[in-house]
């Protein structure tokens, strides 16, 4: 088995003069779950495509579980599954029907589909054609599609984009519980607050271009933003704390019982230690690190559109 | 193998599921009786079975007909998966490009065969079991109904070809349309007005006979009405192409070739084309 489940060094993809994906190096471990995030048009879904041997790069090579996913045989599709953005099935089948043909297609046991509707909460609509879906049936029914022989490595574009709160819940735990038994997914969204949680690493797309990839603190660290620390302060002393703890950090905010702060991530103990000092002047204190949603914006920012 | 086998059953179970297998045998079917009655009438004065004096009609509607309904059928096939985004899931399963055309060729294949056989087939059953016109001519009917397919695939192949071309449903249904109209009615149109301006009558019988042949429709006609003497007879105008002396093989080899040579094509386009 190859190292890595997912390897993309120096690759390029043009379509016309438009340059879609710049020199990207991307490495996914087995079991890892990685998540691409990025702007409409920043080549998530063709960085996908070019994953899935559907488009070839103009240079640079993609390696998916050891083979080249361009010219891959049958075995390497047989051990991935793909969850397109906005799936869309023969409408005239009915969801059982879509499941086994796909199923065939796979060289997966009839059998195994019970199960899998079962999984994703198809089981009762199963026999209904997919015309007559909601958006959240058409997107379990493809993430059951995606399950078909349980893949070493999932595809998923925008998964629940469209869907209800409930329903994105179930369905990043589906996710999880199949990473559990090993698989490695690349997801990629635009819920930043759901998959923070729920990612090892980010990979964070611009422009076509990877501007950043780490696990969430690793994020926060290289995009060296500030913590917020939010102090609440005996009436009548906020003046004197601000004024003795503004070199330590950025005032945000002071009002007679409290002060908001900011500082950078290497100087927080510092800052803490400092804040003790205080005794009972400092009645509570709460700390808010950079989250996903202020990476993001930083890096969108940092370099102006193209 | 086994991804083309089950991409075809899909394609015939889709025809089967929007009443397309079911349209296409009512078509042909109540058309061919018709013919098949009607042409019962004057069989006896011109001495042939019933059987082959209708080959004679039913080939000039199937001329029509059968590539209506394959363009009907293939036009779509592509253009219309890649449109909404099936054909996208579809090439990360274990399947190559080329068995995915070879499949839906072979499952709209079935869904022809499914219509001539039925359709043709139960109408000849019909006429023999409930007139007494008896079965004599069947050989030329049965070889109409092969040839029929024939021109089918051709058309199937011809369609599959604008669907892997063309970047929108819309502009390969108006191109499917123009392709018939070409190949069905115009290109015949133009030899007879070629014929007409032709007072010198510089226009052989060898050259008019080739131009014949670089149409798939009638190169099907010529076949046909040559193929058995019977039916040359029943035909009347058949003098032309009969003279011409066409093998069986050539005409076979030449309806062969606007299958394969299409659907090379479309494989190859496919085969390049990026999602």
């Amino acid at each position: 088995m190859a190292e890595n489940a997912i390897e993309v060094a120096g690759t390029v993809k043009r379509y016309g003069d438009k340059t879609v994906v710049t020199d990207i190096n991307l490495t996914v471990h087995n079991g890892e779950r990685m998540v691409l995030i990025g702007h409409n048009g920043a080549g998530k879904t063709t960085l996908m495509k070019l994953m899935l041997g559907l488009t070839h790069p103009n240079a640079g090579t993609v390696r998916v579980l050891g083979a080249n996913p361009a010219t891959a045989a049958a075995a390497l599709r047989r051990a991935i599954g793909y969850l397109p953005e906005s799936v869309a099935f023969h409408s005239a089948m009915k969801g059982r029907e879509v499941l086994a043909f796909y199923a065939r297609l796979k060289g997966v046991a009839a059998a195994e589909c019970q199960s899998i509707l079962e999984r994703v909460g198809l089981a009762r609509a199963a026999d209904r054609r997919v015309s007559t879906y909601s958006k959240g049936m058409r997107q379990r029914l493809g993430l059951a599609q995606a399950m078909l022989g349980k893949p070493r490595l999932l595809f998923l574009d925008e998964p629940t984009s469209g869907l209800d709160p409930s329903l994105r819940r179930q369905f990043y735990d589906l996710i999880d519980t199949l990473s559990l038994s090993g698989t490695t997914s690349l997801t990629s969204s635009h819920s930043l607050n759901e998959v923070e949680a729920r990612a090892d690493r980010i990979a964070i797309m611009k422009n076509g271009a990877i501007v950043a990839c780490g696990t969430l603190s690793e994020l926060s660290q290289q995009a060296s933003l500030p913590l917020v620390v939010r102090l609440r302060v005996t009436v009548g002393h906020t003046a004197d704390v601000a004024e003795r703890l503004a070199p330590m950090g950025e005032i945000q905010r002071v009002n007679d019982h409290g002060i908001d702060l900011s500082c950078p991530g290497t100087a927080k103990m510092v800052l803490f230690r400092h804040i003790a000092g205080f005794g009972e002047v400092i009645e509570d204190m709460d700390v808010a690190p950079p989250r996903l949603d202020d990476i993001y914006n930083h890096y969108m920012q940092q370099v102006q559109l193209q | 193998m086994r991804a083309t086998g089950i991409l075809a059953v899909n394609e015939f179970l889709d025809g089967l599921r929007n009443r397309w297998v079911a349209a296409a045998i009512i078509l042909l079917g109540t058309t061919a009786l018709a013919l098949l009655l009607v042409g019962s009438a004057p069989a006896g004065t011109i001495r042939a079975g019933a059987l082959d004096v209708s080959v004679v009609s039913l080939t000039s509607l199937s001329v029509y007909l059968l590539p209506l309904i394959a363009l009907l059928l293939s036009f779509d096939a592509l253009v219309g998966e890649f449109e909404r985004g099936t054909m996208l899931l579809l090439l990360t399963y274990p399947v190559a490009r080329w068995q995915v055309v070879m499949g839906k060729f072979f499952g709209h294949m079935m869904i022809l065969l499914a219509a001539v056989v039925v359709g043709y087939g139960g109408a000849a059953l019909l006429t023999v079991l409930f007139t007494d016109n008896g079965i004599t001519g069947w050989q030329a009917y049965v070889t109409m109904m092969g040839s029929s397919l024939l021109l089918g695939a051709v058309f199937i192949a011809l369609g599959y070809l604008v669907s892997v071309l063309v970047r929108e449903r819309s502009t390969a249904a108006g191109a499917a349309i123009v392709l018939w109209l070409v190949f069905v009615v115009l290109y015949d149109l133009a030899l007879l007005g070629l014929l007409l301006a032709d007072h010198e009558q510089k226009i052989g019988q060898g050259l008019f006979s080739t131009l014949m042949l670089v149409s798939p429709s009638d190169t099907y006609r010529i076949l046909n009405l040559t193929a058995f003497d019977s039916v040359g007879q029943a035909a009347g105008i058949a003098g032309v192409a009969a003279r011409s002396g066409f093998g069986m093989s050539l005409l076979l080899g030449l309806l062969a070739s606007w299958v394969i040579l299409p659907l090379t094509a479309t494989m190859a386009v496919f085969h390049r084309r990026e999602l």
